[in-house]
């Protein structure tokens, strides 16, 4: 233990006793107990709930929770939310060079540039007739509830240092994701499951591109704040389960023997970390059966899951979206969920429509159930890549493709009191630039850390002597107009 | 790592008045009274830098009004503030104004100044707005201490009196040499080594015996490496999307011999990153300069160099900043620092030191350097010795060969066979393949390229050759038997230099993509002292030599405020990563200064340092908190008593490695892989890659050797704050968290300890499970169980008794849990009850605490 947790020291200090000589003032006891902690030990707290670093939200808070829809790899735009037909008209013809020059490019750099056309038919839903793919026919049906925003652009190119901007808006690795800012701030309303959690599927495509656990990194806040993935297959969470040959009843039996032997120690020794760690045993003794009384989807009815298409533990994304769902009513702050191979250099035509059919049922299905359960209006539902792809055609790598691109992309949210139905922002004729109302990967933090009730250029970490931000040092901006309340 | 309430909400109620000169003491909860005698460095620095010099600070051009108030000269020229006079100070105004238009720091900063801290500026400025350089910039300077007495102890207890405060007794014996073994050698002692220690009432210095028995045990180096490896972000893998393997474990050897040996600090940091240019560069010190290729690269496809190139050099800049300069250098990749005086054209010069780097940037690593003992040396001689023989003698065929050459082309041409090399079911290797594709292309050309000519008559020689065969065979094999041997040698990729060197440029807001900059060239940071070494290109061993010089003033204080925190779980100057102006001050400047100064003089001695502070009364103080210490001083800054901290995660898995006769203790060697959850790479690709985990005594050698993994560390060491090694890492966190616990009672690692503690329990130890508890208490913890503790115990282990007499195949399923094999049927019930015994013995919080 370096410096000792706000809880550490009311256990050193004896709350009642602290109160009773008058040293401390019980507001500012509880603000040195529920402020967060440093770096070191956890505190109990987060077996009740725990409570974050802001006392009070500057802000009303419109979302208690996040739901986050990663589609790794970088979905192209110009065939699923962005309708070009100025592109089909170009179809194989030279790319304008007044676009591209000067630009840097990923895989096409240096290469012949030609223009192609969306290859996949659009189509007008919803009361505003806001085209989008026929590809994402369930999303089309709730595009009502959504919010389109067309004009999202990003830093980087990449997807390693684009994934890591989109989470941490850096591309530095070793910095906070976004889920631990926010539980960082708010807390967790979870007794037994962590604030923050990952879930993984892959496309039955091709070789997807790596993710790294970096993504779900606390980064430079306190450990208990990472993201904790939560496994389709093997141990929903690593070391979750008994060793062979130990009964729950046993495990108790040894766990009761732990807590009593360091009651004992502490008797002796006093130190305040032996409480924290009486908490961290009881946690996680008690996750041992939370965790797969959640995964447990055959208690859900027939009815749910045909409505997300999946099968109980099949590990596919609708049968993570059904765990996102059971997971933001348990109280978890911050559920993300991947989905990747969605990096169509190649076989744009062949890929595309099967990565489109594993989530459109699904993503459309978790609108609608939580809808149903009350739970939209509170429930932030964020869908995107880490960036998009470019209106130029990709021949080098086999049958046709795009490549990165990350001067447009398109994306949407959905919940919270955002402004569904709406579109928002354009690209260029091409779709290769945003024009209006451009947006910034921090203009999106900005904006979600504001659907949770948080200011985001107030709330900072000091880290290396600097004041941290989620939205950077460059300022971002709260996308005001997508806000319905 | 920083403790961002201990600042936000404690700096004034808890941290801040302890640092102050003796002074009364305070209470917890109030503001520390303002001192009668402000000081700027202690008092104001901290307050101006944080709420003034994002504005008003070092960045020119982020300056607003065009005032620095970091500049006395420069804040008086704009009428900031009136030394001596207070009220009429323009600066004071603006803190107290009401005018949310004037009101400084304005609304939008989000920062806000504290009465007390008003109260401060307005005393300073009434007793003349002095200011003084930044403590760290200042030369280092070595206070007065007794001979008589260690200079530690000295130092601490001066403060202590004026405090009125009075140090903690000495720990109990069992005690010191638990905590002893642990922060020197990373292991706990055995019973024997405890008894020896504790009951010998005649011996003297037995205390300083034991430090020097530690400091030569060859595991002291490993203790010491394990920090240093943070610090350097040593790692197996090169960090960025496929995250695959590169050839790095023998600079980690080379690390621990280099402690071991007590090699200077100041060779030991030239080696690191200048080892290559050394005029006595050998093998060891280019193994050294392994340290300059331990930064994150990529092999991404549709990955740009510039972009790379650019990340990599910021890398490098980092590192520097944070294992030498503790200084953040991070933020001037894209403007001048807001609170330190580091430009960015500091930042773009240093980078250029490592300019020379020969490197691919968007690329695999290279196979690197065979790393060879003098035996095997000796044997590549003698194997290139008898393959240049073997090719002589075929060679002195080669009219005859050119010969038959020319009639196997003209065959083979006519005959449009396919090369062997080039069937659909060829077994040959990659180079065979490549280099048989070049000779069917040569053979079909109208016109040979020389390459291709050459292809050919290697082909022929090697490959295609029918005549000759005894000489043929000779030098194939002889060939064979070389590189078979040299594939077995271990590799490191170290730094070579290269004359073309990549030029380096200030990029505008640190965009590659912006070209407009000037050229830099490698220079020091121009606040820090400059030698004169005009009239040539600055180099890397510049650049490693200007590290340690003895005028140096950072980076003796950072090493030592490293070393400082190994010992009593917290630095001098707590953020130990920046020792600039959003550091802090230390609570204790005299004696970093001594520390800082003794290592300088003693010629950068670690162990001579390690010896001193553990040699100290202060060290060997109880860890134990009194009320009255937890009130004043509960974050253990003033060091009246030594702290109690969790054990390193590699050192928790020692531990019970060791106390169960698991350990397997070689010291170096390639990284081994203990079991780990199955799946936890499925992320991983290009290519998808399967864990195996090591299926003989690699599974029970140190943590410090695991496979480090750094897109998906291996999660027993994750849950325990092992970093994953991305960045440099000055200090690890401690946190406290459920998977811990996850970790200790269901790891395999774990549960494997356990049953083979639980069987050392009933093979060494005494009869009856009273005693049995007793001495494996003793052995895990080095003490005696208390009755309550063994009664606890004897309850548990009836249970679980009852439980496998129940059901026998559970308690087989129990001890079949890792490699080790299953004990005689006869045995299971009795040793799978006493295996949860075990096991919650290795899960006690003492267990994995040194206090």
């Amino acid at each position: 233990m370096t410096v000792p947790d706000p809880y550490v020291l009311q256990t050193l200090l004896g709350r009642r006793k602290m109160l009773a000589r008058g040293t401390i003032g019980s507001v500012a006891l509880a603000s040195l107990i529920h402020s967060g902690t440093s770096n070191a030990s956890d505190d109990v707290a987060s077996s009740s709930g725990s409570r974050g670093i802001l006392k009070s939200l500057p802000l009303p808070q419109r979302a208690k929770r996040v739901i986050w829809l990663t589609m790794a790899g970088g979905p192209s735009h110009l065939e699923l939310f962005d309708h070009k037909p100025k592109l089909t008209e170009l179809n194989g013809t030279p790319m304008p060079e007044s676009f591209t020059q000067g630009q840097q490019l990923a895989q096409l750099q240096g290469e012949k540039l030609f223009c192609l056309g969306p290859m996949f038919p659009f189509e007008r839903y919803g009361s505003q007739g806001t085209e989008i793919s026929r590809l994402l026919p369930h999303i089309g049906s709730v595009i009502d509830d959504v919010c389109l925003v067309r004009s999202m652009t990003t830093d980087a190119i990449n997807h390693d240092p684009a994934h890591m901007f989109m989470n941490t808006g850096s591309q530095i690795a070793g910095r906070p994701s976004m889920g631990a800012w926010v539980n960082y701030g708010l807390g967790s309303e979870s007794e037994d499951l962590p604030g923050f959690v990952v879930l993984v599927s892959t496309g039955k495509g091709r070789s997807p591109q790596p993710i790294a656990a970096r993504q779900w990194s606390h980064g430079f806040l306190p450990s208990r704040y990472q993201g904790v993935q939560l496994r389709s297959q093997g141990e929903a969470v690593l070391y979750l389960s008994n060793p062979n040959g130990v009964t729950r009843e046993q495990q108790g039996i040894d766990v009761d023997a732990i807590q009593s032997l360091n009651r004992q120690q502490d008797l002796v020794q006093h130190d305040p970390e032996i409480a924290a760690r009486i908490a961290q045993y009881e946690m996680a003794f008690q996750m041992q059966a939370s965790v797969p009384e959640l995964m447990d989807a055959s208690l859900e009815t027939k009815e749910t899951m045909e409505m997300y298409g999946c099968e109980p533990g099949d590990g596919s994304f609708a049968s993570n979206c059904v765990l996102a769902r059971r997971l933001a009513e348990r109280g978890v702050r911050f559920i993300q969920l991947y989905h990747r191979d969605w990096d169509h250099h190649s076989l744009l035509r062949e890929e595309l429509p099967l990565r489109a059919r594993e989530v459109d049922q699904a993503s459309a299905a978790l609108i609608k159930d939580l809808k149903h359960r009350g739970m939209f209006d509170d429930t932030l539902i964020v869908w995107t890549g880490e960036f998009g792809r470019t209106p130029m055609s990709q021949a080098n790598k086999g049958p046709i493709g795009r490549d990165h691109h990350n001067r447009s992309m398109s994306m949407w949210l959905a919940g919270a009191g955002i402004r569904g139905g709406m579109v928002y922002g354009a690209t260029d004729e091409l779709g290769y630039a945003a024009v209006e109302n451009v947006c910034s990967v921090h203009d999106l933090h900005a904006t979600m850390l504001h659907r949770l009730g948080i200011q985001h250029d107030a709330f900072t970490f000091k880290f290396q002597g600097l004041d941290f931000k989620l939205t950077g040092v460059e300022g971002a901006k709260v996308l005001e107009d997508i806000l319905a309340s | 790592m920083l403790y961002p309430i201990a600042i936000r909400i404690g700096a004034a109620m808890l941290m801040g008045a302890i640092s102050l000169q003796p002074s009364p003491l305070f209470v917890l909860g109030q503001a520390p009274p303002v001192p009668d005698r402000v000081e700027f460095n202690r008092d104001v620095r901290p307050i101006l830098s944080d709420a003034c010099f994002y504005c008003h600070g070092p960045d020119a051009s982020h300056r607003q009004a065009g005032l620095r108030l970091d500049d006395r000269e420069d804040a008086m020229a704009h009428q900031a503030f009136t030394p001596g006079n207070a009220i009429d100070s323009l600066l004071i105004q603006r803190i107290e104004s009401d005018d949310s238009d004037a009101i400084m720091p304005p609304p939008e900063s989000n920062k806000k100044l504290t009465p007390r801290q008003k109260e401060v500026l307005k005393r300073w400025i009434a007793q003349g707005a002095e200011y003084q350089n930044h403590w760290s910039y200042d030369p280092i300077r070595r206070p007065e201490v007794p001979d008589t007495e260690n200079a530690i102890d000295f130092l601490v207890r001066k403060r202590l009196n004026g405090l009125g405060l009075k140090p903690s007794p000495e720990a109990d014996r069992r005690t010191l040499i638990r905590r002893l073994y642990s922060d020197l050698i990373g292991l706990p002692p055995t019973p024997d080594a405890v008894n020896a220690f504790v009951d010998n009432p005649f011996e003297e210095d037995r205390y300083e015996r034991l430090v020097e028995g530690l400091l030569s045990d060859e595991h002291y180096g490993e203790q010491m490496a394990m920090h240093w490896l943070d610090a350097v972000r040593f790692a197996d893998t090169i960090g960025y999307h496929s995250d695959n393997p590169r050839n790095v474990w023998p600079y980690r050897d080379y690390v621990i011999r280099s402690f071991n040996s007590n090699k200077s600090f100041d060779r030991f940091t030239i080696e690191q990153i200048a080892g290559d240019l050394l005029p006595d560069a050998d093998q060891e010190t280019r193994v050294g300069s392994c340290f300059n290729r331990l930064l994150l690269t990529t092999e991404e496809g549709g990955a740009q160099p510039k972009d790379y190139e650019s990340r990599m050099l910021a890398d490098r800049v980092r590192a520097i900043g944070t294992i030498w300069l503790g200084q953040t250098t991070g933020c001037a990749q894209c403007h001048d620092h807001k609170f330190d005086p580091f430009t960015a054209r500091d930042f773009y010069s240093l980078g250029a030191f490592f300019a020379d780097i020969q490197e691919g940037i968007i690329a695999p690593r290279e196979e690197g350097m065979a790393v060879m003992s003098v035996e095997q040396r000796s044997r590549l001689k003698q194997l290139d010795e008898a393959l240049a023989d073997a090719r002589k003698q075929f060679d002195a065929i080669a009219t005859q060969l050119e010969d038959a050459q020319k009639a196997w082309e003209k065959e083979i041409t006519e005959a449009t066979v396919i090369l062997p090399e080039l069937a659909p079911d060829a077994s040959s290797d990659e180079a065979q393949k490549k280099l048989a594709k070049s000779v069917a292309e040569g053979l079909r050309a109208s016109h040979r390229t020389s390459q291709q000519i050459q292809d050919i008559q290697k082909y022929y020689r090697s490959l295609a050759v029918a005549p000759f065969a005894d000489e043929r065979s000779r030098w194939q094999q002889a060939e064979k038997e070389r590189n078979d041997f040299y594939r077995g040698l271990p590799k490191c990729i170290v730094t070579k230099s290269t004359d073309k060197k990549r030029p380096v440029r200030l990029l505008p807001r640190g965009n590659w993509m912006d070209e407009s900059g000037e050229l830099v060239q490698p220079a020091f940071p121009a606040y820090l002292p400059q030698p004169d070494l005009r009239g040539r290109t600055l180099t890397r061993l510049d650049l490693a030599q200007w590290l340690v010089s003895s005028e140096h003033p950072l980076t003796a204080r950072v090493i030592m405020n490293r070393l400082w925190k190994q010992f009593f779980g917290m630095g001098l100057s707590k953020v130990l990563d920046d020792l600039g102006a959003q550091g802090e001050l230390p609570v204790h400047p005299e004696l970093l200064d001594f520390l800082a100064s003794e290592f300088i003089a003693s010629g950068w001695d670690m162990k001579h340092m390690v010896r001193l502070i553990v040699s100290s009364k202060t060290y060997r103080q109880v860890a134990t908190v009194t009320p009255e210490l937890a009130l004043i001083d509960p974050y253990n800054r003033e060091h009246a008593r030594q702290s109690a901290f969790r054990g390193e995660a590699e050192i928790i898995r020692d531990y019970a490695l060791k106390v169960s006769g698991l350990l397997d203790d070689r010291i170096g060697g390639p990284s081994v892989k203990p079991y780990q959850p199955d799946r936890y790479w499925e992320n991983l690709n290009f290519p998808p890659r399967t864990y195996v985990a090591d299926t003989q005594e690699g599974q029970y050698r140190r943590g410090l050797y695991a496979w480090w993994q750094r897109t998906y560390l291996h999660p027993s060491l994750l849950a325990f704050d092992a970093p994953s090694r991305e960045e440099c890492c000055a200090e690890r966190v401690r946190s406290n968290i459920p998977q811990q616990a996850l970790v200790l009672l269901n790891d395999p690692t774990y549960v494997e300890a356990a049953r083979a503690l639980a069987a050392r329990i009933l093979r060494e130890g005494p009869r009856s499970k009273r005693e049995r508890i007793q001495w494996g208490m003793r052995e895990v913890l080095q003490r005696p169980a208390r009755d309550e503790e063994v009664e606890t115990l004897l309850e548990l282990l009836s249970k679980h008794e009852e439980r496998y007499e129940a059901s026998p195949d559970a308690a087989k399923a129990l001890l079949q849990v890792g490699l080790s094999s299953t004990p005689s049927e006869e045995t299971w019930i009795e040793l799978a009850a006493w295996t949860h015994v075990a096991r919650v013995l290795l899960n006690l919080h003492e267990t994995i605490t040194r206090s």
